[in-house]
């Protein structure tokens, strides 16, 4: 008797606080704190209402803090990142992009791409070799031997779908990115691919099976690291 | 022989005696004119920043001070210029009457008229010696050269005979006058607000002409920028009468408080000017616009709330189904928000003002806090514009400004849509 009294009257209690607003208890985390950029940037790539979303997780650190710095200081173009960073200090960015760099992320199943013959030799040169007679270097001299990026700037260029790497050559090509930051190499690339060539690549890249690991800053040519010298600034921050 | 040598033993000792004493009174009256100068410079970078030149005078991701950023205003597009001390390009061949001649005439070197989008309205309050502190401090700086593209100024606005008349309508020149009746912090923080932190050139209202309506911090839509700076004197808006100068304080140096967070331009100011400022001026500016701002009890008495008719009831039924959806796992099932993390929606003042602009900018764009000294992580707001559509963003703002005893104007798509700037 005495206990379900106490049961009962335990009940009415619980049920008095349950109607009180309790303060939401939110986490001490990194993870909190950027649930605004989580919102979009789920862990795979994603399409919105009019806008496409490209995975953060697991890209490299320095060129996530890289990109973050250039939407808010209006290097590369788009509105609502710009907005959101608008009063970030570069450590905090740093710290954010740490986060999102340390992120698991599971790489998608490559998706075929039906290209002829000649044009797969085209990218195969590209890629390889590139084109000394446009100063082209190959693509893998930067991105890594298996093209998975070299840390801790270079993103890899495997396992991205074709409509994001699309956009991303659409930007360089057209000012969208680094509009700002001169000289940069890969618009400077960028520009001279053939329309063909940017297709291609664009198609041949997502049907590539993701392997390996992103290679050290230390394989990277010294003479490529000087043609891009502007996205290795503040190394000592990577270490 | 003896004696004429220690006669010249005693003089030579004397003359060694005076001319190193001389030595040492040059020596130290140099150090402490070269200390005194760095103490100068020192000061005039403090200034530089309470007035945030650097805000306008710096383009986005561009070089300090160096200008080229873009101001619209419905008379035109303004582009602030280089004030570098390069030669050519920036303001190497001024010197510091010009530059009292910018800060408190308003007019430029060459005796034109400034336009006043340069807020010489406000300036013109600065004492001559904080004029020639900042003047120093910007010719210390490293020379840029860049030429900054012209101003688009929109005819008949391009004429110096109507600047002419305008300064002669609105423009009243002179130092700031301390109040004898106050305080000497009272008086610092006037002297601050109304001058060099010009607070003036956003919070008030303007007529057609682009002029302040009453020089007073009573409110107002932000030229050209699609944000509106609140009354800083109304208890309906962001007056701070019932304010403790604490939380002023805090709010305006971190950029948030237990129940408010500074957003869009006004988190701009704080991580640019605001939060470098002396605790002392702080204080001061606290402490005068505490004494600015109306108490509440006097404008709660007149406020009555109508019955609220079945339609209106439906649609913000509507709003209360996004707001569960999207908003109330941060900001709480009563709008009560999260103490210095997510703020607050009921009793918010920034969400019930008679102007909805802010509050729809925020669901739109979504925003962090500045990153402070005394807030460095801040949590953030996401934007909603590409997750939920202007009807619904309508709804869930209507609900929040009428819910948890709030009392706000409904708001329709059309006012979300009219929201969005023209700045990207």
């Amino acid at each position: 008797m005495k206990f379900s009294i106490i049961i009962i009257l335990f009940l009415v209690f619980s049920l008095a606080n349950a109607t009180q607003p309790t303060p939401t208890k939110v986490p001490d985390s990194l993870e909190e704190r950027v649930k605004p950029c989580t919102i979009c940037h789920e862990d795979i790539d994603k399409t919105g209402l009019d806008a496409y979303f490209p995975r953060i997780a697991g890209k490299p650190a320095g060129y996530l803090y890289n990109q973050l710095r250039n939407f808010r200081d209006g290097r590369r173009y788009y509105q609502p990142m710009a907005i959101l960073l608008e009063n970030m200090s570069d450590e905090y960015i740093l710290e954010i992009a740490h986060h999102f760099a340390s992120m698991q992320y599971t790489y998608p199943q490559p998706d075929p791409h039906r290209l002829p013959s000649n044009e797969i030799e085209m990218v195969e040169k590209l890629i390889n070799k590139g084109d000394t007679a446009r100063d082209l270097p190959a693509c893998n001299a930067c991105h890594g031997e298996n093209l998975m990026g070299v840390e801790p700037y270079i993103p890899g260029l495997l396992g991205l779908p074709h409509a994001y790497l699309a956009a991303q050559f659409g930007g360089w090509r057209n000012g969208g990115i680094m509009r700002g930051q001169t000289p940069d190499c890969m618009s400077e690339i960028a520009k001279k691919l053939t329309q063909e060539e940017v297709y291609a690549l664009a198609r041949w890249l997502p049907a590539q099976p993701v392997s390996g690991e992103t290679a050290k800053a230390e394989l990277l040519a010294p003479a490529l690291v000087q043609r891009c010298q502007d996205i290795f600034s503040e190394r000592k921050l990577f270490k | 022989m003896k004696r004429i040598f220690l006669r010249f033993n005693r003089s030579w000792q004397a003359f060694l005696f005076i001319s190193s004493s001389l030595l040492l009174v040059l020596l130290t009256t140099n150090l402490a004119l070269a200390d005194s100068a760095e103490q100068q410079l020192q000061q005039g970078r403090y200034l530089a920043l309470a007035g945030n030149c650097k805000g306008c005078h710096t383009t986005l991701g561009g070089k300090p001070y160096a200008g080229g950023r873009k101001l619209r205003t419905p008379f035109g597009e303004f582009v602030t210029p280089n004030i570098t001390p390069d030669i050519n390009t920036g303001i190497g061949q001024w010197n510091k009457e010009d530059f009292w001649q910018a800060m408190h005439h308003g007019k430029s070197k060459d005796g034109r008229y400034l336009y006043p989008v340069f807020p010489y309205i406000e300036y013109t309050k600065v004492t001559r010696q904080d004029s020639d502190k900042i003047f120093a401090y910007l010719h210390s700086l490293p020379p840029v050269t860049q030429t900054n593209p012209p101003h688009k100024i929109d005819p008949p606005y391009d004429n110096q005979l109507l600047l002419f008349l305008w300064r002669t309508w609105y423009f009243k020149e002179g130092v700031y006058k301390p109040d004898s009746s106050k305080s000497e912090e009272w008086n610092r923080g006037a002297y601050l607000v109304q001058g060099l932190g010009h607070c003036t050139a956003c919070h008030t209202s303007r007529n057609v002409w682009g002029a302040s309506q009453d020089g007073e911090l009573q409110g107002g839509e932000i030229m050209g920028t699609f944000w509106y700076a609140p009354s800083l004197i109304s208890p309906l808006e962001a007056g701070m009468g019932d304010w403790s100068i604490e939380s002023i304080v805090e709010l305006l140096s971190t950029g948030i408080t237990r129940h408010a967070v500074t957003s869009g331009p006004m988190a701009t100011i704080v991580r640019e000017s605001l939060q470098h400022l002396s605790a002392a001026d702080m204080r001061a500016m606290a402490v005068y616009l505490q004494s600015i701002g109306k108490k509440e009890i006097d404008v709660k008495k007149t406020r009555k709330i109508p019955p609220m008719p079945e339609t209106v009831r439906q649609y913000l039924a509507k709003g209360e189904l996004i707001y569960e959806k999207h908003c109330q796992d941060c900001h709480g099932e009563s709008g009560q928000g999260v103490p210095n993390i997510y703020p607050p929606l009921a009793g918010n003042r920034s969400v019930t003002m008679t102007s909805p602009l802010n509050t729809i900018r925020s669901v739109l764009y979504g925003g962090y806090p500045p990153s402070t000294a005394g807030n460095m992580r801040p949590y953030g707001m996401p934007p909603y514009q590409h997750i939920i559509h202007d009807a619904e963003i309508a709804q869930v703002v209507s609900y929040i400004r009428n819910a948890w005893g709030n009392f706000g104007s409904l708001v329709s798509p059309f006012d979300v849509d009219e929201s969005r700037g023209y700045e990207y």
